[in-house]
């Protein structure tokens, strides 16, 4: 497995190379896969310094650099903001419009995620795909399982962690009814919700959803340990 | 899929499976590269450099494991084999940029970063070599690496990043708007909180690169993360600010707002030039002394916020499971820490006499105060000299001189930092918190050195 495993390392290697980056990419095409070398400056043939860089700011801004304004950078726009704000928090905020039943969420996890998770969330050890079912009233245990099921305070990070990084190879690619519906099987099977094919999840029963190990937590205590001079 | 029969699902798992699929497409790609000899004449530069140096250079391993005869990896990575003069005082040296005018570590050093054996490669993690670290700076190329869904390559052209939330208005910087602000450079390590996870129950790892290699320091230079918060001005009661990566992680963690106005550094650059890919060019969070899964990769977004965000990193992970069953959560800064870098684990000492016995302290609370050394398993401590400069927040190098008689010793180090906390040992680490919180393992190292020299890791 180890070898196997440095083998592929080693292609990742070469495929981020640089010898096998295309070197056209010059000017100002925003799409290239390597930068060109400086140019050179006529006559002593010396290499060019960095061009200052330029700021996005249309006009130039008022500058008082006491209050910290430089007329550097650009307001957001909602749609620019909207375009990659995807977290979900536990009181719901962030969650989408749509929904997905636990049948719907089978499907989809038997066709998305088993393959690495397991058919019954059991993981996959020698994927690091960690279970994700079981070991409920274990974590005082010599050895505590953690799952989404046992040690997951919030349901909103499923949701928020699905969409945003799995399946592990293709992340971001479901959709918010994919996502709702993997989630109600996820969380039907774990029994934290009801495990009828009919059960549906959206934002609202979404936010509602208590795990059982929401009050599992605690702050930071330290130094809980180590002398003190 | 079409290498279904080449990569059966029964040996391969699909990500597996996607992998060896690039390979193959790869190895193709390099063997039918038809530019192969367009690169070596730019702009006459290469002169002499063998078209097999560039890329043993370039590829090292790779080159060598995949493709057999066509690139032999001579060279170590990150060198570049050139020809070796048999007495290199009677006949010229290598030409003056030979090397393209980006230089390269001698062909005679190969300490390379080791990749801990996880299961995925996709998530996984690589080790600094402390053992042949010298001073307090690990270079770029050997700073430890964590990943959770690989290293992507992002164009800075095209990179932004957006501020939003509880901010009066929200704000967008590109690249070149952030290396126009003013900015700051700063000595700091980061220290992975999984550093020694392997260690808590029985010595595991056999080097001081297994047991400690999650710990790296660099000079970072970029912007205040706190010129971007009074920019965008921050809402009264935002007291969370969540980091969000721009890789296939999409990695997330929130921080304290606090820490974002005090000494949180939005950093581009690493050792003077541009941060490292694997470091997260074109930009990463900088959070000095806090855990090194808050410190986000390839920055695209920073959102202010009231609460936490609860992302899966700091609550499945990076959380630590006390004997009770409850779980520690946001323990951001790393406590002080110690290490015996020479010599240590796997080492053979060759015979009695004089050693400087070196390693590295440091804590994210602030400055080393002191370093002890104990040869005889923590009983009798001496005090080790400090380095200058001793940094807040910064490995600090400590030596002390030392007779090996031939004897077994078990030499140990032992940290304070300003705040006089000192190191604790490991018992007294697991009296507290069991064997079972898998991260922030500060305890005190033991190397056992044996009648015939031999160094081992061992819990004294
Ligand atoms: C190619 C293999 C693969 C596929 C397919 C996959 N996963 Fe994963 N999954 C992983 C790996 C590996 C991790 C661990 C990642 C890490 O630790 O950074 C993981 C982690 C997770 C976790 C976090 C578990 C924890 O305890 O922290 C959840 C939840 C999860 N996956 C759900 C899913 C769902 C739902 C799907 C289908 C939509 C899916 N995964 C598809 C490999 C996969």
């Amino acid at each position: 497995m180890f070898m196997r495993n440095l083998t592929v390392v080693c292609a990742i290697a070469l495929a981020t190379s640089p010898l096998l980056a295309d070197e056209s990419g010059n000017g100002d095409t925003t799409e290239r896969t390597s930068a060109a070398l400086p140019e050179r400056l006529e006559e002593t043939g010396e290499r060019a310094p960095m061009e200052p860089p330029k700021s996005s700011a249309e006009t130039v801004g008022d500058i008082d650099i006491s209050s910290n304004a430089f007329g550097i950078g650009q307001p957001a726009t909602e749609e620019q903001i909207s375009a990659i704000d995807i977290d979900v928090m536990p009181d719901g905020q962030g969650l989408p419009e749509g929904s997905g039943t636990f049948a719907d969420g089978k499907t989809a996890y038997d066709q998305a995620c088993a393959a690495c998770h397991g058919s019954d969330m059991e993981g996959v050890s020698e994927l690091g795909a960690p279970a994700l079912l079981g070991g409920r009233g274990t974590l005082a245990d010599e050895s505590p399982v953690k799952t989404v099921e046992s040690y997951w305070p919030y349901a909103s990070t499923l949701y928020d962690y699905v969409h945003r990084a799995m399946p592990l190879q293709s992340p971001g690619s479901l959709s918010p009814d994919e996502v709702y519906a993997i989630s109600a099987y996820i969380l039907g099977r774990a029994g934290i919700i009801s495990d009828d094919p009919e059960t549906t999840l959206d934002a609202d029963s979404m936010a509602e959803i208590e795990m059982p190990n929401a009050d599992g937590f605690v702050e930071d205590p330290r130094p809980d340990v180590g002398g003190n001079e | 899929m079409p290498n279904d029969d080449k990569f059966p699902a029964t040996r391969y798992g699909p990500a597996e499976r996607h992998m060896a699929e690039s390979l193959v497409e790869i190895e193709r790609q390099m063997l039918a590269d038809p530019q192969e000899e367009d690169c070596d004449c730019k702009e006459g530069m290469f002169n002499g450099l063998t078209r097999r140096g560039l890329l043993a250079g370039g590829l090292a391993l790779g080159g060598g494991a995949l493709i057999g005869g066509r690139a032999a990896a001579e060279a170590p990575p990150g060198a570049v084999e050139y020809y070796v003069q048999p007495d290199p005082t009677k006949e010229q040296g290598r030409l003056i940029l030979q090397d393209g005018g980006y230089g390269s570590r001698s062909q005679f050093e190969s300490e390379v970063r080791w990749r801990y054996p996880t299961a995925s490669i996709e998530s996984s993690w690589s080790m600094t070599p402390l053992a042949s670290g010298h001073g307090i700076i690990t270079p770029s190329g050997l700073h430890f690496e964590r990943h959770h869904a690989g290293i992507p390559a992002i164009d800075p052209r095209t990179h932004e990043l957006i501020l939003h939330g509880m901010v009066d208005t929200p704000m967008r910087f590109t690249m070149d708007d952030l290396k126009r602000l003013p900015a700051v450079s700063k000595i700091h390590f980061i220290e992975c909180s999984g550093n020694g996870l392997t260690e808590w129950d029985e010595p595991t790892l056999k080097t001081v690169q297994g047991t400690h290699g999650l710990t790296s320091t660099s000079e970072w230079t970029g912007v205040r993360l706190s010129t971007l918060l009074e920019m965008a001005g921050v809402s009264d009661g935002a007291a969370w600010i969540l980091a969000e990566g721009a890789d296939a992680a999409v990695m997330t963690r929130s921080v304290p707002i606090d820490k974002a106005m005090d000494d949180a550094i939005l950093a581009y650059a690493q050792n003077g030039e541009a941060i490292r890919p694997e470091q997260g060019y074109p930009l990463r969070l900088l959070l000095p002394g806090y855990e090194g899964n808050t410190h986000i990769k390839w920055l695209r977004r920073l959102e202010v916020s009231d609460k936490p965000f609860m992302t899966r990193e700091e609550t499945s992970k990076y959380t630590d499971l006390m004997p009770d069953g409850s779980a520690r959560q946001f323990s951001l800064e790393m406590e002080a820490k110690s290490v015996i870098t020479f010599p240590s684990g796997a080492m053979k000492l060759p015979r009695p006499g004089f050693y400087e016995v070196t390693g590295v302290a440091w804590s994210g609370r602030g400055k080393i105060t002191k370093v002890e050394v104990s040869a005889d398993g923590g009983n009798t401590w001496q005090e080790a000299s400090l380095e200058g400069p001793v940094l807040p927040i910064c490995h600090t190098r400590f030596r002390l001189p030392w007779k090996w008689t031939g004897e077994q010793a078990v030499l140990q180090s032992r940290a304070t930092d300003e705040t006089g906390y000192v190191q604790p040992t490991l018992s007294e680490l697991v009296d507290v918190r069991g064997l079972n919180s898998v991260y922030h393992l500060n305890a005190i190292q033991s190397w056992h050195i044996a009648e015939d020299g031999e160094v081992t890791n061992v819990h004294a």
